[in-house]
Order: C-alpha cells, then sequence, then structure tokens
C-alpha cells in the first residue's frame, strides 16, 4: 500500500503580490512528505525559509502552484478544519499577557471546544500529554510573563502539541535559546515524531544538530529547493552548495558543516 | 462582587445634593407612605434613573476598553481610540456651536435632549463607517489604531474651529455637554439605552473565545481556526455602537475605560475573557456609581463634572496599584 501524502506542494512559487508585478522569492517548490518523519529546512538567512513555511501553513498565499496537507488543496479547506490538522510554532514573541502555562497550552484545544471555549475531559487529557511530553507540567500554573525564552518556547510547543495535528510547524524554535535548550528542543521534538507518528517540519540555523537528527532534509539555496534524506543529498553533494565556501564548509566523512581554515 | 454592586449602588441613591433621612429612603423604596412626597419623586424620577445610567455607562465603557485592549494588544487602548467620541462630540458641537454659523434650520430646532442624543450618535455613526471603510482595506489591525487617533484629531480641529467662531453662550453650552453627566435621563431614554448595550453585549458572547486566541496574537489566532476578520468586525461594530450611544446620552465619559480592564485584571490576576467580560462590567458599574456619588458632594448643594472626577479618583488607584504590582500586561 502506498503511504498517503501528509503534506504535498508541486510547482510552487512563494513571494509577495504587489499591484506592480509579483515579488517572488523562490520558484518551482515541489516535494511529498509522508507521516512520521522529522523534517528540517535549511538555508542561508533570508532566503525564504519563513516566507514558505507562512506559505504551507496559508498565512500568506502562493503566487504560483498548490499546496495540499492531507491529499486536500489548501484553498479549500476551512480555517477549523486547517487548525485540526496543522499546528504552527512561530518566530512571534507572544504578547505579555496573565495567561497561566495551563491556559496557553488549553488554547490549543480551541479547534475542538464548543463556542464557549469550554474543557471537556478529553482536552484536559490531551492538555496534560502535552505539558508531560514537553515536561513542563511542573510550571503549569505560572503566568507567561515569568518564563524564560527556553521555556516559553517548549510552552508553544506543548500548545502546539495539545492541538493534535498530524502536522506541526516550526519557525526557527531554537532561535535565541543557549545550546542546552536548543539540544532540548530537538530532543523534544525528535521524541514527538518517535512516539506519536506526527511531522515535524523546523527551519532551524542549527546545521550540525540538524544533520544528526532530522529524517530528511529540506535545503533552500538562490534558485534551488531540494529534500531529501541525508544521504542522498550528501552523495548528489547538495550540501556543499547550501553556504558560500569561503568560510565554512560540509565535510563528508564526519557528515558535519566545519570551519574552512 | 455582585453584592458590593448592591452596596454601592444602595448608597448612590441614598446620597445627594437634597438629604434624605434613611428610614424615609427605605419607605420609598418599598412604595410605603413617606413624610414628604418630593422625596419620592427626588428619589424615583431623578436618583434611580442616574444610577442605572451610571451602572450602564461603566459596564459599557469597561467593556469597550477591554475590547480593545486585547484586539490592538495595546494597554493603552480605551474605548475612544477609535474617534468614536470625537466623532459624537463633533456631532454635537456641529448642533451647538454650529447653529448660528450655519444659521437657518439649525437654530429653529430646540436644543433638547434628543437633539442632542442624535447629533452625538450621528457623528460616532460618521467616524465608525469611516473607521470601518478603512478597516476594509487594510490588513494590519495596528494601522486601524492609528487612523482612529487621526480621525478623532481631524475631529477635534473641526471642533476647534467650529469654537472659534462661536458666541460664549454657545462654547458654555458645549463645554458643560463635555463635562459628561449622567443625570438628565428619562425612563424612555434609559430604556433605549439599556437595551442598545444589552443587545451589543449579546454579540460579545460569540467573540470570548476568539478574544482569548487572539492573546497569542494574530497569527496564532489564525492557526487556531478564528476567523479573524468577522472577529475584528464584531469587535469594533460593538465597540462603537456601545461608545456611541454611551457618548450620546451621557457626553465622553473620560478614563472609566481606560482604567477599569486594568483594575479588573490586576484584581482577578486573570487574562480569560470568560471571567473578564462580566467582572469588567460589575467594577465598572461599580466605579461608576462610587464617582458619581463623589461627584454628588454629600451633603454639599454642589455638583462636580463627573469626567472631572473619574480621573481624579480613579487615576491614582491605578497608579498605585501598578507601583504595588510592577507589571502592566493584557
Amino acid at each position: 500500500m502506498e503511504m498517503k501524502n501528509i503534506l504535498k506542494a508541486s510547482k510552487l512559487s512563494i513571494g509577495y503580490a504587489h499591484k506592480k508585478g509579483n515579488y517572488s522569492i523562490a520558484n518551482d517548490i515541489s516535494f511529498e512528505l509522508t507521516k512520521g518523519k522529522m523534517v528540517c529546512l535549511l538555508g542561508k538567512n533570508g532566503i525564504g525559509k519563513s516566507t514558505l513555511l507562512r506559505t504551507l501553513s496559508k498565512m500568506q498565499p502562493p503566487l504560483n502552484g498548490s499546496v495540499f496537507v492531507d491529499e486536500t488543496n489548501l484553498n479549500s479547506i476551512s480555517e477549523t478544519l486547517l487548525a485540526q490538522k496543522m499546528s504552527v510554532v512561530l518566530t512571534e514573541r507572544i504578547p505579555e499577557s496573565q495567561l497561566t502555562v495551563f491556559e496557553l497550552v488549553a488554547l490549543g484545544r480551541q479547534p475542538y471546544t464548543n463556542w464557549l471555549g469550554k474543557l471537556n475531559d478529553q482536552d484536559y487529557k490531551k492538555i496534560q500529554y502535552a505539558l508531560e511530553q514537553v515536561g513542563i507540567s511542573d510550571i503549569q500554573s505560572k503566568k507567561n510573563y515569568e518564563l524564560s525564552d527556553g521555556q516559553l518556547q517548549k510552552v508553544m510547543i506543548a500548545r502546539a502539541l495539545a492541538q493534535d495535528t498530524s502536522l506541526i510547524i516550526l519557525d526557527e524554535p531554537t532561535a535565541h535559546l543557549d545550546i542546552h535548550h536548543k539540544i532540548e528542543v530537538f530532543n523534544i521534538l525528535k521524541a514527538l515524531v518517535k512516539n506519536t507518528k506526527k511531522t515535524v517540519i523546523l527551519s532551524t540555523h542549527e546545521v550540525n544538530l540538524a544533520l544528526k537528527m532530522a529524517d530528511e532534509l529540506w535545503l533552500m539555496t538562490e534558485n534551488d529547493f531540494k529534500s531529501g534524506t541525508q544521504e542522498e543529498l550528501i552523495a548528489l553533494k547538495e550540501l556543499d552548495k547550501l553556504f558560500p565556501q569561503d568560510l565554512i564548509l560540509f565535510n563528508p566523512k564526519s557528515k558535519q558543516f566545519e570551519i574552512n581554515n | 462582587m455582585l453584592i458590593l454592586l448592591v452596596l454601592v449602588w444602595f448608597l448612590n441613591i441614598n446620597l445627594g445634593s437634597i438629604h434624605i433621612p434613611f428610614k424615609q429612603f427605605v419607605a420609598i423604596l418599598l412604595n410605603s407612605p413617606v413624610e414628604n412626597e418630593s422625596w419620592r419623586y427626588i428619589v424615583l424620577h431623578f436618583r434611580i434613573p442616574k444610577s442605572i445610567s451610571a451602572i450602564l455607562v461603566g459596564s459599557g465603557l469597561g467593556i469597550s476598553g477591554l475590547l480593545m485592549q486585547t484586539l490592538f494588544r495595546n494597554p493603552l487602548a480605551g474605548p475612544f481610540v477609535l474617534g468614536i467620541s470625537s466623532g459624537a462630540s463633533l456631532g454635537v458641537a456641529t448642533l451647538l456651536l454650529g447653529a448660528s454659523a450655519i444659521g437657518g434650520v439649525f437654530s429653529s430646532i430646540a436644543v433638547s435632549n434628543w437633539s442632542i442624543s442624535i447629533a452625538s450618535s450621528l457623528g460616532s455613526f460618521m467616524v465608525l463607517s469611516a473607521v470601518l471603510i478603512a478597516v476594509k482595506r487594510i490588513r494590519n489591525t495596528m494601522s486601524i489604531l492609528i487612523i482612529g487617533l487621526m480621525f478623532g484629531s481631524i475631529s477635534a480641529a473641526i471642533i476647534n474651529v467650529l469654537s472659534y467662531f462661536s458666541s460664549a453662550e454657545e462654547l458654555q453650552q458645549f463645554i458643560f455637554w463635555s463635562f459628561g453627566s449622567l443625570g438628565n435621563l428619562s425612563w424612555e431614554e434609559l430604556g433605549v439605552f439599556a437595551s442598545i448595550l444589552f443587545i451589543s453585549f449579546l454579540f460579545l458572547i460569540l467573540v470570548i473565545k476568539p478574544l482569548n486566541s487572539l492573546l497569542l496574537g494574530e497569527n496564532y489566532a489564525r492557526s487556531l481556526g478564528i476567523n479573524l476578520k468577522q472577529t475584528r468586525y464584531i469587535v469594533l461594530i460593538v465597540t462603537s455602537l456601545i461608545t456611541g450611544v454611551i457618548t450620546a446620552f451621557s457626553g465622553p465619559i473620560a478614563f472609566i475605560g481606560l482604567a477599569v480592564p486594568h483594575l479588573t485584571k490586576l484584581i482577578f490576576t486573570t487574562s480569560n475573557h470568560r471571567i473578564l467580560l462580566p467582572a469588567v462590567a460589575i467594577l465598572g458599574a461599580i466605579l461608576m456609581l462610587i464617582c458619581d456619588s463623589i461627584a454628588q458632594v454629600p451633603t454639599s448643594e454642589y455638583t462636580l463634572p463627573i469626567n472631572a472626577v473619574t480621573s481624579l479618583f480613579g487615576a491614582p488607584i491605578v497608579i498605585w496599584l501598578l507601583v504595588r504590582k510592577h507589571k502592566t500586561v493584557l
């Protein structure tokens, strides 16, 4: 039996539409993605990683081509239904409020709750599960302004997990974190993929961590988009093209990027 | 809190420039005979309507302040940031100040309570329509805030020009209106007032859930399946309706709308709108009743402008609470 694609893009062009012609950032992006994968999106600053993730999560329309979630065109999925299939963790910092960690994670249940947003037993179970998976049960009654960057990032991941979607998209979840928390976030996400068969897509600048952890890599360069497993991409020498070679080189033996001396 | 509201309400009705003995006061409420029939008239036709309008104004302004603060995710937003009250002021200014300038048609209309209400409603409705048209073309919520402020300053400028060409009497009339007033409303007017507010409040039940998700920012709210456009429209229309009606009947009452949401959040330490909305309404009503009682200057025959009291009394409380708790949050 052929595996169903959880996410698919065909001939996708991303960018911004303007009255005087479109400003496109990347063209001809096509990929297919099956369930239970951890995907890392790599590329230089400003190459369009966020734009791609925003397009995939319907926050901005594609200039051309289509995105399919669960084999359905993104355009024809209602907002509520999409919220049950895909959750996001964004780079933007949430506004300070008096929401507690528990309430924040509970907001992830909104696509399922009634018009008043009342939580039922199942919602409570999912929230507790999310808090435990991410390891923040102990801080669940803290207010969000009392949290450190690392804690807040974990809370946002737990919120996405509570949303109970088969797809989680994270835009640079490890930015602003120390090396300990970076690895912790990667470990949490990896465990999620393993335990829940969810598909996790994250953009990151932690290329070496990504090379160690990801099931699949997406590489974005000036004129190209490549997807594949680490071995496939190494064989095609695609990783060499990720950065200008004057400062950093890919070492195929250690399978890591190294400083070019 | 509800008990406190009832207590404050009783106190408010009991106090006034004419002293009515407590026993007699209770007798009036129980509809039994009283020593002085004019006392009954004062309580039934003056004090009770006034206290009810205080409750309506307080809860309405509190709620619309909360809505604006959440929608714009800005703790400085208040019910009047959309320029609604400036629009209402412009309407009233045109009626009171423009009468001589335009002459003829306007001056023949007697300046009554109703005509002021209507002028002010028309004014706020004009600004509301302008804001909504702008909203339709604009995606960024923060721009709406700035556009509202701009409409406000345009209205203020026109009022300045009108004032410049007006007589002293007309100016005085306008300034008295801008002091705000809770009295002068008949039972009939109160009925209209209350039913418009009540209908507006009903719509809010629909947006409790979206409002909570807006605490995460618009992008997260959308990712949770919230219809952002619809939420924005409901919140903006309800706020305009509430503030428009309040300004029409009671004048531009300052401060309550900004302060009450903060007080409520500080007291209840929550951001959940299912608790906040009713709490803000009740606390707003309580605060307004207290302010009105102070404005009566008990045992004296003077009545202070309500607008001055709300700020003089309310601002120090908010400052004190913020200094004590160290945190401004949504």
